[in-house]
């Protein structure tokens, strides 16, 4: 009897603990995805009200597949996801230098962790200055040493992505170095010196050691790397606003468009449900792919 | 053993002039608000601003046209109250999750856990929407409640309440303590690094949201500051020098808490939690 009601006593409690937290979620992200999924069959304006809304069934998803924009935004973000290897590299060697060997380990971390918790928005219009095309320092620099007609960087289309890349990489970074650093520190020492024992080269212990006892680190950096690309919205919206010529336009920033400059509430969901199809994709691939080549 | 010490240094060296790319930018932002506009674009470099305006740029960014201490008490208002709320509900709901046995209650998890899965903007429209018919939108307690919903909190506390040994809580029960005690006498003080950790991380992503402030703020008198220096950019895109003055202040606050709590900060990162 006791035990009854000690478990009913538990229950309660623990509803009650919880309840908070799933009241913000529920109105937050619960509510809305199920809306989300809803409102993406209408052609619908929100300022008309909820006597306007037709449904349209497939109607948005299959405009989305003609949709020009869209598939430039797509290939965009596909582009971004160059930056998610390129930064892993650069933090890899650089986390195995600061934990092996340097001095002044702390004071490092906090130099390439600055720009990750700087705003994008502060970060952004920074930049925007540093790229200036005529009289910027970047450019400034890129002539004395003989360039003679540098990049426009954000104003040449040509250019303007992979300027955005460059900041993506420099704000990235220590992230995924920290990450690392703390991988590193949790391999044993004696699988080392064992591969000492054995003869193998600094480079053959990296190879051999190393990289498969990162690998954990190594997937967890990619999924949440990929996913962050797709969700680059700050950056883009404040450095460029997508152009010149739609060159830096992304999903995010397209739906952004989509829903609060055309009101298009319907098309602007049918994007949103898209996103998070392709995020779920990229997660359920990696998922799966993890087995093959992750050491736990 | 002297080899190795040369290699040491070499390989310092070399990791400094690579974090040159990483602080130079931060630099030159520091420098060029000290500067009259004239000198910002200079090439060479003038890191030391050869003709000093610091005090009076400042000084027009702050008491100038764009109320740039409105925005900064906006900013500083929501994010505290957005970090303290957080961190209460995130903190509740983890003790539920690891320390309390009820039905349902692994169910509850998984479904919380799901919708981490879901990026923001894929809700932005029928959140929106909601928040227009609870009379939610463009007010601080919108924005609040927003960052609020801490499932990133709730997953990270939670494992920091898993290190709690139960029988400490099973002992308190014993002695006729009931949960919310326990809660908040034996095990809150029991995660205070972990509190510290999230505490900061939500401080540091409240002030830098940009999207939030954008899609549910209208009237100019509640912007925070990511929108208030993005206004300020708009009017004063000719004059760099104050445009950078505006950054420094924007970043500053983050600058603090974070050579104060770099310790957490790292820590935090490193535990696996993701930026958002």
């Amino acid at each position: 009897m006791k035990q009854r009601k000690q478990s009913f006593y538990n229950s309660i409690a623990g509803y009650l603990f919880v309840l908070p937290m799933l009241l913000t979620t529920m109105l937050l992200t619960i509510i809305p995805i199920f809306l989300s999924g809803i409102i993406s069959f209408t052609d619908w304006n929100f300022i008309t009200g909820l006597g306007n809304i037709h449904f349209i069934g497939f109607g948005n998803y299959e405009e989305l597949f003609k949709d020009e924009h869209f598939w430039r935004a797509m290939k965009n973000n596909l582009t971004m996801i160059l930056t998610v290897p390129f930064s892993m590299i650069i933090a890899l060697v650089l986390a195995v230098l600061i934990d092996r060997v340097t001095y002044f380990k702390s004071f490092f971390k906090v130099i390439y962790f600055m720009p990750f918790i700087s705003s994008f928005v502060a970060v952004s219009l920074l930049w925007r200055v540093l790229y200036h095309p005529t009289s910027g320092p970047i450019n400034g620099f890129l002539k004395s040493i003989g360039i003679a007609n540098p990049p426009l960087w954000l104003a040449d289309p040509q250019y303007a992505l992979i300027a955005v890349m460059i900041i993506m990489v420099w704000t990235g970074l220590g992230f995924n170095m920290i990450l690392f650093i703390a991988g590193l520190q949790g391999i044993p020492k004696d699988l080392y010196e064992a591969a000492d024992m054995d003869g193998a080269s600094k480079f053959r212990q990296f190879m051999n050691v190393t990289i498969p006892m990162l690998s954990p680190t190594i997937f967890f950096l990619l999924i949440t790397g990929i996913i962050g690309s797709f969700k680059v919205f700050d950056l883009v919206m404040v450095l460029t606003e997508g152009g010149p010529a739609g060159s830096t336009s992304v999903i995010v920033h397209y739906l952004y468009e989509v829903a609060f400059v055309n009101l298009r509430s319907g098309y602007a969901s049918a994007i949103g449900i898209l996103l998070l199809f392709s995020l779920m994709i990229v997660t359920v691939v990696q998922w799966f792919g993890q087995k093959k080549w992750v050491n736990y | 053993m002297q080899t190795i010490r040369v290699n040491r240094v070499l390989v310092t060296v070399l990791m400094a002039v690579a974090g040159i790319f990483f602080i130079m930018p931060f630099l030159w932002m520091l420098s060029a608000s000290f500067k009259p506009e004239l000198d910002v674009m200079k090439y060479p470099i003038q890191w030391i601003p050869e003709t000093w305006r610091a005090i009076e740029n400042y000084r027009e960014v702050i008491f100038g046209t764009v109320p740039f201490g409105l925005y900064y008490w906006n900013s500083i208002k929501v994010t505290l109250a957005t970090t303290a709320f957080s961190l209460t509900i995130s903190s509740m709901a983890a003790y539920g999750f690891s320390k309390i046995a009820f039905k349902g209650r692994d169910f509850l998890f998984l479904v919380v856990l799901a919708t981490f899965m879901i990026p923001s903007q894929a809700v932005l429209v029928p959140q929106f929407i909601i928040y227009r018919w609870f009379g939610l939108f463009d007010s601080h307690t919108g924005l609040m409640l927003l960052g609020a919903s801490g499932v990133l909190g709730t997953f990270m506390l939670r494992q920091f309440f898993m290190g709690i040994n139960n029988e400490i809580i099973e002992s308190a029960r014993i002695d006729g303590a009931n949960h919310w005690s326990i809660f908040c006498k034996i095990a809150l003080p029991l995660v205070t690094p972990g509190l510290a950790t999230y505490m900061i991380l939500r401080f540091i992503w409240t002030w830098n949201d940009y999207q939030g402030p954008l899609v549910f703020l209208r009237s100019e008198n509640l912007y925070t500051i990511q929108l208030g220096i993005r206004k300020f950019s708009d009017m004063h895109g000719e004059f760099y020098s104050l445009m950078m003055a505006g950054t420094v202040i924007a970043i500053f606050p983050l600058l603090l808490i974070f050579i104060f709590g770099q310790k957490y900060v790292i820590a935090g990162v490193a535990s696996g939690s993701v930026k958002g």
